[in-house]
């Protein structure tokens, strides 16, 4: 059983159809990517995931029953800052602790543990607007996982980084998966990092009425270096084939925008 | 905070202000009857706290300007989030609230001395109704502009009603807050003179009111002296508070 479907999803907003008819499997462990032109729908069909936004049409999945309400299996990196303000860094990645009844002290102890795995050990005191922005990403990165979600939604979380933390940070998301295999759902506008990352990589056709047009599986052997997979000569096929497909969307999202 | 250099042009400005108003006084280029002079007014301050006569009068003030202030703060605070939170409460009661905020409060000071008597509560009253639209609409206004992202990203961590009003709505609505308990400290003080003035035995506006009444504008212009000082003081105090609190704000021109 696919532990979250899409089933023939269609968003409006208004007479804007924004993704239309949608259909999606993701297994249980399985890493897909969503790749598209910007505002082709990647961050909307997120959102019907977690259960922020409803579907106009169809229906979405969760271990085979219909997602009513909030997603209670999902934690959400936005393409956006979503951390609180006015906490540090440790007590943001502490908070989903406390919503579940932890005491403070308890759940400091802990978030301190996923601060230090997300590299950031050093700024436990410091208020999101004394980090950096790639900094911000990672807490809310250790803020999701310390929740330990069954499905992680990630959208664009390392398009503000520098090329060499991306790909730190790249090679750690995906030591971290390989600990407990979570079902994840990545959006990016980047392919080589789509390829690099996922079990399979879907294609969205520019808006409106976008819909997935190209599903291609990653045989690429686990685990992985991101800096290293690139270089191999099955990347580089599977990156020209997907390409191939992707650019026509780009070029149609940039002649109709 | 403003530096050294500044601070002095302050105190210059003042000291000029003072010095110029004493030197036309005395020089009788203004009439010292309606103008008073300063040395006479601080005398007249230094003299009231010296045998201690203003003291009284000074606490019931207080007390009535920091029980309007505590009041009328807590349930516009309450209303404020209350009417956020509900929107189809805020929408029955919309035009009422902009009724009742319409009414120019001084009309109501008669009425509240009907209902309160001369005493201590009908000044409370007075000052609440000013203070409570205030401290109403900024939190109302700082609920309604917290992040949708912030907020989801908190619902989707697990966080329940009382959470999300313990760390995402009040932490979110706490610097509108603190800009409206400064301006309610001023309304809280006019609510308390106001009424004082109108009819009452003791405070500041009543001192000020006898004053006027024997056309010693020393014992008028000691009163309003006495009263700015008191309102600074408390001012500062909100201030230090805010400080506090507010510690993760970015600061000012400090960028991000
Ligand atoms: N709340 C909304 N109201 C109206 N239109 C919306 C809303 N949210 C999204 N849209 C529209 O839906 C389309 C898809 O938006 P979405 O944010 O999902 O794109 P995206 O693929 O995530 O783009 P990007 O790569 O730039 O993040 C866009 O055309 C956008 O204008
Ligand atoms: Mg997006």
């Amino acid at each position: 059983m696919s532990l979250l479907e899409f089933r023939q999803v269609s968003v409006a907003f208004g007479d804007y159809v924004a993704v239309e008819g949608v259909t999606l499997r993701l297994a249980p462990g399985e890493f897909v990517s969503l790749v598209g032109p910007t505002g082709c729908g990647k961050s909307t069909l997120l959102n019907v995931a977690a259960g922020l936004l409803a579907p106009s049409r169809g229906e979405v999945l969760l271990e085979g029953k219909p997602l009513k309400g909030l997603n209670p299996l999902a934690g959400y990196l936005f393409q956006q800052d979503a951390i609180l303000p006015w906490k540090t860094a440790l007590d943001n990645v502490a908070l989903p602790l406390v919503f579940r009844g932890l005491p403070w002290p308890e759940a400091r102890r802990r978030a301190m543990a996923w601060l230090e795995k997300v590299g950031l050990g050093r700024f436990p005191r410091h208020f999101p607007h004394q980090l950096s922005g790639g900094m911000r990403k990672r807490v809310g990165l250790a803020q999701v996982l310390i929740a330990g979600p069954k499905l992680l939604l990630m959208d664009e979380p390392f398009s503000a980084l520098d090329v060499q933390t991306r790909q730190l940070m790249e090679n750690e998301l995906l030591r971290l998966w390989q600990e407990d295999r979570k079902t994840v759902l990545f959006v990016t506008h980047d392919l080589e990092e789509a390829i690099a990352l996922s079990d399979r990589v879907v294609v969205l056709s520019a808006g409106p009425r976008s819909r997935p047009i190209g599903e291609f599986p990653i045989p690429l052997p686990r685990p992985r270096d991101v800096a290293e997979v690139r270089l191999t000569p099955e990347f580089l096929r599977l990156h020209r084939e997907i390409w191939e497909l992707l650019r026509g969307e780009v070029m149609r999202a940039h002649a109709g925008a | 905070m403003p530096g050294l250099r500044a601070r002095l042009w302050q105190a210059g400005l003042l000291l000029g202000f003072l010095l110029l108003w004493e030197w036309a006084s005395r020089t009788g280029r203004i009439d010292p009857f309606f103008f008073s002079v300063p040395s006479e007014i601080a005398k007249r301050v230094w003299r009231w706290f010296a045998t201690g006569e203003v003291y009284p009068h000074l606490y019931v003030t207080t007390a009535e300007m920091l029980l309007a202030f505590a009041i009328g703060t807590l349930l516009g605070v309450v209303f404020g989030l209350w009417l956020a939170l509900a929107p189809g409460v805020a929408a029955v009661l919309d035009p009422y609230v902009k009724a009742l905020n319409a009414i120019p409060r001084v009309v109501l000071a008669p009425i509240f001395t009907l209902w309160f008597g001369l005493g201590l509560l009908s000044k409370v009253a007075l000052g609440v109704t000013l203070v409570f639209f205030v401290a109403f609409f900024n939190t109302y206004q700082g609920v309604k502009e917290v992040s949708p992202i912030v907020l989801q990203n908190a619902r989707l961590l697990g966080a329940r009603r009382r959470h999300l009003l313990a760390h995402v709505y009040l932490p979110a609505a706490a610097s509108w807050i603190f800009s409206s308990l400064r301006t309610s400290i001023g309304f809280a003080v006019i609510g308390a003179v106001v009424g004082e003035y109108l009819g009452s035995a003791a405070g500041l506006g009543y001192l000020i009111a006898q004053a006027e009444g024997v056309f010693d504008t020393t014992g008028v212009f000691a009163g309003m002296a006495v009263l700015m000082a008191f309102v600074l003081a408390l001012d500062a105090l909100v201030g230090a508070l805010e400080r506090r609190l507010l510690v993760w704000r970015p600061k000012e021109g400090g960028g991000r």
